[in-house]
């Protein structure tokens, strides 16, 4: 492939180094500093093993992987069905109104975890849950019910965030589909539930597998729900071990490092299992020559069962934990809801938290983050992924690889790495939003490349090449051509990255200082001191500005992308 | 007049293995003149030509245009692709679909600096779209082009930028059989009219022989021949060469008395007959003997012997309807020989028919079977 000079590699072999940095430096000091001891006024750090001996000899060691294991397993299978029905049902049939629900089905991924969270303590607590309550006067009894404070609490929140994520997945699998084959079966005689498991889900198992596979490394990566529902009542996974650890006093940084250092390694595993079966089923080969059209199976009457499960769905994850949030947003104290808390009605918690200096802070710091982290991304992946797609140059899977590397790193462990790293090193980002912005473009640099990739892989090369042979140099090439060629997948990836920078909460936890507050941080103080109708005031507020943005980058979208290359 | 020397180009393949995609290909082209790569697909054409363009870096070799060294590993000279000055059209086309018609043509213009005026531009990128008839579709986007006015687009910005040497890469394959046709007749007289140096590349032969000054046929890497259409087709040098142009038939036999070049005779499982050969052929060297289908004449009465013709007696064993023409397979011995005549011709099936293929049509080669495996 075209050779070119030191001028234009140069800047390509910057960005290596940068991306190398900002992957493996963290992740080295985390490792070093697992294995040495507190440092106090009188004893400097030096080597031991004892918090891997901590984090690995005690009688808790079986308890904590048990409980990790059972909270991700339970999340990531109750997400997948979840998701796989109703991706099902809106692919396959010809249930009414399904653009509708599929816009609803996605409105959880821009809820930040944290709200979700809260709104289903308002739901589901055994004191104050509303369920409870209204069963509890139904059946004029004081039984509890639902008590969300549990592992299958747990599992029932943190899967129901997470559905669109496998709905996302499956749908994708399910549209590179030959729908003549459900047909054939339906033509054989073959009952519905019937054909979704002996033709559909054995069609789609290595999407299963896959799509399994990412939504347990997610639920091991979850830090709201554990942290909320898990820590009260003494249910610790690995995260949340993570987070007491480092606000234990005096604070065992080394421990947790232990414990993310185990993580990690799970993790790994797991993206490098995700990683074998994609790469068994042709990696890039999704989209066949032969363009099917996609035909929909005539269910009949099970169009009312399947309208009816998109209903409850989307009951439970926006209609109630919004209307719950809303409700509790217009107290001036929580209160359940009734008629006579309909008469104190107030808008004194939009008014109070609109009061507080912080909230203008937090507001500009989380839009600022996450614009700048999203622009940095795409502009610096776009190169990256080309210079993988495209050249032949030694190394390029390396630079893939590093960049890729974060998507291993839960949240929680990349800021606890971080932290670490940049306390070490005399640089003076600590406390400053300057860290959050490594912590942010590092955790979604893979998002980045991947979006890039995607895009640059429909950008069919002979496109550049005429550019070439039109005497373009490298540098116009890719400013006239790819970059034009690229703005549809720029443009989805950049609004993806600046939703998920918004919600971040788990890296930022461990990394802000007073000042650099971001919106996510703000809701858990109020929740850590208990002001929860400011919470939900700043929580409806928040829900309010992302879906405004959703819209608006929806609308910029069709306006300015390109429909299709 | 471009030459090429002793061209050598590999790639790595997935999975890490080196493929020789091209091995010591060497050929020149004079001013003006259309040059023609022909082979299967996988032969290395598309290799050579991306050799040429400077996409591809060749590990040895030479190429020099107009006495301009644009690649030559022996004095580390590599010209990247945008300092050629080749126009090429691609065998997708490559439009870009984010600009329009005239955007399209004009870019190669606008890239090359400052030297021309927008008003230059706009003059130069008018004119060569009317050479192509897009004058009328200028403002189009680009994305709303037909197949065909897309290729034609495609040749506008490559010859807008006035080339030294046009690169065509299939540039035909992925229109639809009428207007294929079409375009052979305007992209010839383009070429004639520019007086362009131009390398085509194409798996077709009747494209090849229809357009071409020269052709060379090119398997696994190399270049089998170089010729004329004519010598091509009615004089092939091998067994992959004749097969690959056009359909014929092969008669395996064993030379019975060593010739000069020109006639000698040979013995084949029909019989003996004389034939023409390319090379010096020793005694007893195993040929193959070409004969196209159009060769092997056919009637109901017996013919007077001509001195030197192949004269024999066969039966008809099935007839296709061609239109414009019938092909009959005919049963000579246990040898069955395709021959395509005159749809006036009726002989029934069954029948007795009279074979006759002038020495001058009947082609032996060398019998190197399947080309040049081994080799």
């Amino acid at each position: 492939m075209r050779g070119g000079d030191w001028r234009t590699w140069l800047p390509i072999a910057a960005v290596v180094v940068l991306v190398a940095w900002l992957t493996l430096v963290p992740l080295g000091f985390m490792l070093w500093q697992s294995v040495l001891s507190p440092q106090t006024a009188t004893a400097a750090a030096r080597f031991t093993l004892d918090n891997y001996r901590t984090a690995y000899g005690s009688a808790d060691t079986a308890r904590l992987l048990g409980n990790t294991l059972k909270f991700a397993l339970g999340s990531a299978a109750a997400a997948f069905c979840f998701g796989a029905l109703l991706a099902w049902i809106n692919e396959r049939t010809d249930t009414p109104m399904k653009s509708l629900f599929f816009a609803l089905t996605l409105v959880p991924l821009i809820i930040p975890g944290i709200l979700f969270t809260v709104s289903w303590i308002f739901l589901g607590s055994p004191k104050i849950g509303l369920i409870n309550l209204v069963l509890q006067r139904v059946f004029a009894t004081d039984a509890v019910f639902v008590d969300i404070y549990s592992i299958p609490g747990m599992i029932w929140v943190d899967s129901l965030h997470y559905s669109p994520m496998a709905f996302l997945l499956m749908t994708a699998a399910f549209r590179s589909m030959d729908p003549a084959l459900e047909e054939q079966a339906f033509m054989s005689g073959a009952t519905l539930p019937r054909i979704l498991i002996r033709i559909t889900l054995r069609l789609a198992t290595p999407a299963t597998a896959a799509a399994l596979l990412i939504l347990f490394v997610r639920a091991l990566e979850s830090f709201e729900v554990p942290a909320l529902l898990g820590l009260p009542v003494g249910i610790e996974v690995y995260t949340s071990a993570i987070y007491d650890a480092i606000h234990a006093y005096p604070s065992e940084v080394g421990l947790a490092s232990a414990y993310g250092a185990t993580l990690l390694v799970i993790t790994s595993l797991c993206v490098f299992l995700n990683l074998r079966i994609a790469g068994r089923g042709s990696r890039h080969a999704t989209v066949t020559g032969k363009g099917f059209r996609p035909r929909l199976l005539r269910i009949g009457r099970w169009r009312y069962l399947t309208t009816g499960v998109f209903l409850v769905y989307v009951a439970l994850v926006v209609a109630l934990p919004f209307l719950v949030l809303l409700w509790s947003s217009l107290q001036r104290f929580y209160s359940v809801p009734s008629l006579a808390a309909l008469k104190t009605l107030t808008i004194e918690p939009y008014r109070t938290v609109l009061a507080y200096p912080e909230i203008g802070l937090a507001f500009r710091n989380s839009i600022v983050l996450s614009l700048v982290s999203a622009t940095l991304i795409m502009l610096a992946t776009s190169a990256l992924c080309w210079v993988v797609v495209r050249t032949r140059l030694p190394g390029r899977a390396l630079i893939d690889n590093l960049a890729s590397l974060p998507l291993v790193f839960p949240g929680l462990v990349l800021g606890l790495a971080i932290m670490v790293c940049y306390l070490s090193l005399p640089i003076g980002v600590y406390g400053t939003l300057w860290i959050m912005l490594i912590a942010y473009v590092t955790r979604f640099l893979p998002y980045g490349m991947r979006y890039n990739t995607a895009a640059l892989l429909q950008v069919h090369q002979e496109l550049e090449e005429s550019a070439a042979m039109s005497g373009a140099s490298l540098g116009l090439t890719f400013g006239r051509i790819v970059l034009p060629l690229l703005r549809p997948g720029l443009v989805a990836g950049w609004i993806y990255i600046i939703i998920v920078s918004i919600r971040e909460l788990a890296s930022s936890i461990l990394l802000y200082s007073p000042g650099t507050e971001v919106f996510s941080v703000m809701i858990w103080e109020l929740w850590q001191n208990g002001q929860y109708v400011e919470l939900s005031a700043l929580g409806v507020m928040m829900i309010l500005v992302l879906l405004g943005f959703v819209v608006l980058a929806e609308f910029l979208g069709r306006r300015f992308g390109l429909a299709e290359v | 007049m471009l030459s090429v020397r002793s061209l050598h180009t590999d790639y790595a393949a997935a999975g890490g293995a080196v493929v020789n995609a091209v091995q010591d290909v060497s050929f020149d082209v004079p001013d003006g003149e259309l040059f023609t790569l022909l082979g299967p697909s996988g032969c290395g054409k598309t290799t050579t030509l991306r050799s040429i363009a400077g996409l591809e870096r060749p590990r040895a070799g030479a190429i020099e245009l107009n006495g301009r060294v644009v690649f030559s590993s022996d004095k580390r000279i590599f010209v990247a692709p945008n300092r050629r000055n080749f126009g090429m059209v691609f065998q997708s086309y490559a439009i870009w679909p984010h600009m329009n018609v005239f955007q399209n043509a004009a870019f190669p213009l606008e890239v090359r600096g400052g030297k021309l005026s927008r008003k230059e531009i706009a003059a130069k990128v008018m004119g060569v779209l009317r050479a192509v008839a897009l004058d009328d579709l200028a403002d189009r986007a680009a994305t709303k082009l037909s197949g065909g006015q897309q290729q034609r687009l495609a040749l506008a910005r490559a010859l807008v930028m006035e080339p030294q040497l046009l690169l065509l890469d299939e540039p035909l394959s992925n229109l639809d059989a009428k207007l294929r046709e079409r375009m052979r007749f305007e992209l010839k007289r383009i070429q004639r009219e520019l007086g362009l140096t131009t390398v085509y590349v194409t798996h077709d032969q009747t494209e090849a022989l229809a357009l071409s000054h020269m052709i060379a046929v090119m398997n696994q890497g190399r270049i089998v021949q170089i010729g004329s259409p004519r010598d091509i087709y009615e004089r092939p040098s091998d067994r992959f060469v004749a097969d690959f142009v056009g359909t014929t038939n092969f008669l395996d036999a064993v030379v019975l008395a060593g010739g000069g070049e020109g006639g000698c005779r040979v013995r084949a499982a029909l019989g003996d007959l004389n034939v023409q050969c390319v090379d010096r052929l020793a005694a007893n060297a195993a040929v193959v003997v070409s004969v196209r289908p159009e060769d092997v004449e056919l009637s109901e009465q017996p013919q007077k012997a001509t001195d030197g013709d192949n004269f024999y007696a066969g039966t008809v064993l099935a007839k296709a309807f061609l239109g414009d023409c019938l092909d009959f397979q005919v049963k000579i011995g246990d040898f069955v020989m395709l021959a395509r005549v005159h749809p006036s011709l009726r002989t029934p099936v069954g029948d007795t028919v009279y074979v006759r293929m002038r020495a001058e049509k009947c082609i032996a080669v060398p019998d190197r079977r399947g080309g040049h495996e081994g080799i």
